[in-house]
């Protein structure tokens, strides 16, 4: 498995449950690929802040002044 | 206020503070018109989508506190309009002119080299803890950006999974696109908004 099949199947996952093989082959090249690792825990991010941007949060007030 | 949405709400209009903040309620009409107009692909239907919403929302404004909650509210009512729209035209077999405009011509060489292993400088850095952007302001209008930069039927199936929350099926028989049409085109989408915000936000200053 390559990059490029990896993060097509990470994006899949978001939209249907992975085949076994599918799964146990992701899992052995994101045990290598850190850049894949890191693209596993941003894509559910990337939903997230959709979810939080639909909820208003851009809107709420900064808790933190600006640096 | 413009004078069109002026007079939809006539005499009922009530005096509150946010009413009264008209830069702020034309910023969020054209927001809500940018985004009614992407998902519908008809700003007449848009417009009509738009003009319902705020028309709804603002005849009980008072029940609001602050442009936060009010700004959740419209988008709310927007959202269930447009997955309206979305449902009864694939009813009626409209379905194919939610997507006119040509398929993006792109490949992914950009990301990944001919082998499909990511190009050096394009490998996905770590992002730390990327939670604490979603307090700042300013990542606000980063992500906007991004969402804007991203080709019109990637951010429209995109916003349709991420934002009206409709599934994989739905998306597919409301634009009349395949299952694995639908799978490339999101995967793209997520690449890209996640290059955006590596490149604008969680990286700024290491290249």
């Amino acid at each position: 498995m390559n990059c490029q099949h990896a993060t097509q199947l990470m994006s899949e996952s978001q939209e249907r449950a992975l085949l076994l093989p599918e799964k146990v082959g992701l899992k052995f090249h994101l045990m290598m690929c850190s850049g894949c690792k890191n693209f596993s825990v941003q894509l559910p991010f990337l939903s997230q802040v959709m979810k939080a941007y639909a909820q208003g949060q851009d809107e709420a007030p900064p808790t933190e002044p600006p640096k | 206020m413009d004078a069109q949405l002026r007079e939809a709400l006539g005499s009922e209009l009530p005096d509150t503070s946010i009413l009264s903040d008209t830069a702020f309620l034309s910023d969020l009409r054209r927001q809500m018109l940018r985004f009614a107009t992407l998902q519908l692909s008809s700003s007449h239907t848009a417009e009509d989508a738009v003009q319902e919403a705020l028309v709804g929302a603002l005849k009980n404004a008072k029940a609001f506190a602050g442009r936060a909650a009010l700004k959740t509210w419209v988008f709310a009512i927007l959202r269930n309009k447009i997955a309206d729209v979305l449902r009864h035209k694939q009813r009626t077999g409209d379905a194919s002119s939610l997507l006119r405009e040509p398929q993006e011509h792109e490949d992914f060489s950009e990301l990944f080299d001919p082998k499909g292993h990511w190009q050096a400088d394009e490998r996905p850095a770590h992002w730390g803890n990327p939670h604490e952007a979603l307090h700042q302001q300013q990542f606000w209008a980063v992500f906007e950006i991004c969402l804007e930069r991203l080709p019109g039927n990637q951010a429209r199936v995109f916003m349709m999974k991420e934002f009206i929350e409709l599934d994989a099926t739905e998306i597919c028989t409301a634009v009349g696109i395949s299952t694995s049409n639908l799978n490339v085109m999101l995967h793209r989408a997520r690449l890209r908004l996640r290059e955006c915000l590596e490149n604008n936000w969680f990286a700024r200053g290491e290249h």
